[in-house]
């Protein structure tokens, strides 16, 4: 039998008897909506490609066919957990194409929504990497204690996980009335809560035991791989753009960034818990500091036209830096949006840390990797 | 004015119910009273008041109220009963059942949120049943490269190993379907075939993340068989016997938690392991390997194999009970049978009924079941517990658990044994 003639750029992998590849996901519940085909030699993972791209919607060619005003509701769609968090450089970056600056009172109400939506993917991304790792109370608490911030972030915006909060020129909408002391109450409430989660989830000694010295991203590979956020910031590099590039009244607020040295699993998923209690501060601090009263919105003309011009913005978001780079050519639709995003940036850590590891330890670091495979495919 | 049944005639449902009668009445006779002198025929029949029952005088019940008691506590003392209800699977089954309401309603209320709820009126309690439902008319897909005979043959062989396994718990005195004299031998026997069962039907499935499964099943099960077996043996130096009844009844004054708490807790981890609970559920690891060696299973298949695991669990808790919490025995809290119904009959109004065979139950054997099911839900309810508080444990963990520390903390437990009976503190000739 002659050999069978193959297309350019394929060839025949010579089968080992030894090596059984495994493809996780889409259809799988250790997954999420990617695929990641690893193979395996026993119990050790040798290989591991993550093949991201499932949910793929064009979000970014979709954004070229609306106007500035329009593609704020789609533009969230990537992670609706965050939504907010990922319109703020788009919201960003078309102020300054447009040259507007916006009131006091909108900047720091702008940062309190956007503190809440990261409490609130936090939380989502604690639940799933609770049930990840077989722990079906860490699914539901978190699920549940998050309904606390929905409730206020439905109480700012009205709607519970689409905000569309953001637009080109302030917000939406004004607070409600009495929202402060609600607000204060609510996030009093939820700090004591995700207090209690140390005692049934991260001080547990089975989950120590099997996430610390998993994973292991030294700082050098953290830096030389791009990683960002909480991935970054575990592996001893202390890098948040709310501190290094403070955007809106960032600036004006008491908060620190938290830093781990060991750069595991177990660091990874801690450092994110710890960023829910630095934004339970943030948000004490900016309701005490924000102006009682007056406008929160800077009236846009009816068409807005950017001048020929490109903008490049980026904010720390639940998972990392994001950033939006647009192009504007005068019209009233943008030439080109291009979203940087965090998830992409922490996948490119995955097969480094994934080769090597037993396959026990799949689930843990690649969800500590603090990953949204939607942000990534957008 | 709405109208519930328009087409309603009093004449025709007269009919219909006279027509049911009748061809209900034609078939009982024809096929029911045959099928049950046939049945009757061929049963052995016990022997009650010194005369043998024949099919005939089981039937005079239909005549004579009277003879109903007796009848039924002969029926009782057949195999079939022990197997099919009481000490066996129906009991076990009912516990069971009992089992996974209230894991998945303490679990939810662990987790703040309610549980089953809406099936049935009070607090979601026919769920079970629903689901039960729901199995049932699912279709069963087999993989197309499964070995199918094997495939199909797994679940089944789980519950019969696992009603294996229930047969050998004594519940009370006397009541055991297999009261054999190495009945702890016959437990490692029978848990034995678990993994192999496991194995055959992941092998069977012709699948990877079930192959994954089983290999991981075959690792855990059997690296904690051997600290099963030896945080046994402590207990059975002292009593010197492996049947179960007599290490039961050997508790009457205390049980053996007290002297050998060590070997306790190896058995109670041991059973966690087998059982594939959390935080030992690695072979079901959804989030590594989807379902584990389940993955491939559907409809009833998979309900059979839950129906399986729930009966272990009873088995293997009332195995600890029996073991190490003195298993029937315990004060004497159920009342004692009235004697003047005995022995004056029931007065109801000018009618006085003599109620011959009373009582049907003796009391020793109505407070050893009572004080055998208090203990066995309580040991189910520490069972259940971890898997609202743990994580799941890696495979090398688990593995170093098993053959490093269990195993020397049994060998602990077995020279504490040895300690008490040369001591001459237990044991024949010892102080207790």
């Amino acid at each position: 039998m002659s050999t069978p003639t193959l297309p350019p750029g394929l060839a025949i992998q010579k089968a080992d008897e030894r090596i059984m590849t495994l493809n996780v996901g889409p259809q799988h519940p250790g997954s999420g909506h990617m695929r990641i085909v690893v193979q395996i030699d026993g119990d050790y993972i040798v290989a591991c490609d993550p093949d991201p791209g499932y949910v793929h919607r064009g979000e970014e060619k979709m954004a070229e066919y609306r106007n500035y005003v329009l593609n704020i509701p789609h533009l969230e769609r990537p992670v609706i957990h965050d939504s907010c968090n990922i319109l703020y450089p788009y919201v960003l970056g078309v102020e300054e194409l447009l040259g507007l600056e916006i009131t006091e009172r909108a900047k720091y109400v702008r940062v309190i929504a956007a503190e809440l939506n990261r409490c609130v993917y936090t939380m989502y991304w604690l639940a799933i990497y609770g049930i990840f790792l077989g722990h079906s109370t860490m699914f539901m608490w978190p699920a549940g204690d998050r309904e606390l911030l929905i409730d206020l972030l439905e109480k700012m915006t009205g709607a519970r996980v689409t905000h569309s909060y953001f637009i080109p020129g302030g917000i939406r909408n004004d607070l409600p009335a009495n929202f402060e002391d609600v607000c204060l109450r609510q996030v009093n409430y939820f700090e004591k809560r995700i207090k209690e989660y140390a005692d049934v989830f991260y001080d547990n000694p089975i989950l120590i035991s099997r996430t610390e010295k998993t994973g292991v991203l030294s700082r050098e590979d953290a830096i030389r791989l791009g990683t960002t956020g909480s991935v970054l910031r575990a592996s001893g590099v202390d890098y948040d753009v709310r501190k290094k590039e403070p955007y809106d009244v960032y600036d004006e607020l008491d908060f620190q960034t938290n830093v781990m040295k060991s750069g595991d699993s177990y660091a990874r998923s801690r450092i994110p818990w710890l960023d829910m209690m630095e934004s339970c501060r943030i948000i004490r601090d900016a309701l005490q500091k924000m102006p009682k009263s007056g406008s929160v919105r800077v009236k846009l003309k009816p068409n807005p036209k950017g001048g020929i011009d490109s903008v490049y913005k980026r904010i720390e978001s639940g998972r990392g830096a994001l950033g939006c780079y647009i192009v504007s050519d005068k019209k009233p639709e943008p030439y080109r949006v291009k979203l940087s995003v965090p998830s992409f940036r922490n996948l490119i850590a995955l097969p480094h840390l994934l080769i090597g590891e037993k396959l026990g330890n799949m689930p843990s670091i690649y969800w500590s990797l603090n990953y949204w495979p939607v942000e990534a495919d957008r | 004015m709405s109208v519930i049944a328009p087409n309603f005639k009093l004449s025709e449902f007269i009919k219909s119910i006279l027509d049911v009668g009748f061809w209900g009445l034609l078939i009982f006779v024809l096929i029911g009273f045959p099928a049950a002198f046939i049945v009757l025929f061929y049963i052995e029949m016990p022997v009650i008041n010194g005369e043998l029952l024949t099919p005939f005088l089981a039937l005079t019940w239909l005549a004579d109220p009277s003879r109903t008691l007796p009848i039924i506590k002969a029926f009782m003392t057949t195999d079939l009963f022990r197997i099919a209800a009481f000490p066996g699977f129906g009991f076990a089954a009912l516990i069971a059942a009992g089992t996974i309401f209230v894991e998945r309603k303490m679990l939810a209320k662990l987790q703040l949120r309610v549980g089953p709820f809406y099936c049935g009126k009070i607090e979601g309690i026919l769920q079970l049943m629903g689901d039960g439902l729901k199995l049932i008319s699912k279709e069963i897909i087999i993989p197309a490269k499964a070995d199918k005979p094997i495939f199909w043959a797994a679940p089944v062989l789980f519950v019969a190993t696992a009603a294996a396994f229930v047969s050998l718990i004594p519940v009370t005195p006397g009541w055991v379907v297999a009261d054999v004299d190495v009945g702890l031998l016959a437990v490692f026997a029978v848990i034995g075939f678990f993994p192999i069962i496991t194995i055959l039907s992941a092998w069977a499935a012709n699948s990877k993340f079930p192959f994954i499964g089983g290999i991981r099943a075959l690792f855990q099960m059997v690296s904690f068989e051997i600290p099963l077996i030896l945080s046994f043996l402590g207990v059975v130096i002292v009593t010197g016997t492996l049947n179960l009844s007599e290490i039961a009844a050997s508790q009457s004054s205390f049980p053996w938690i007290i002297f050998f708490p060590i070997g306790a807790i190896v058995f109670f981890i041991t059973m966690l392991a087998e059982l594939e609970r959390i935080p030992f559920d690695l072979p079901e690891a959804e989030s590594e390997i989807v379902a584990g060696w389940l993955t491939e299973l559907s409809g009833m298949m998979y309900g059979l194999v839950q129906l399986g695991t729930y009966l272990k669990l009873y088995a293997f808790a009332g195995l600890f009970v029996v073991v190490f919490l003195g298993g029937w025995n315990g004060p004497m809290i159920w009342p004692p049978f009235p004697e003047e119904i005995i022995t004056k009959g029931i007065e109801l109004g000018p009618v006085t009924a003599q109620i011959p065979g009373l009582p049907v139950f003796s009391q020793e054997m109505l407070n050893g079941a009572v004080w055998f099911v208090l203990k066995t839900v309580g040991v189910i309810f520490f069972i259940l517990l971890p898997r609202g508080v743990f994580p799941r444990i890696r495979i090398d963990l688990l593995l170093d658990l098993g053959w490093k520390k269990l195993i020397g903390l049994a060998f602990v437990n077995i020279f504490i044994a040895l300690g008490l009976l040369y001591a001459g503190i237990l044991g024949p000739g010892g102080i207790f």
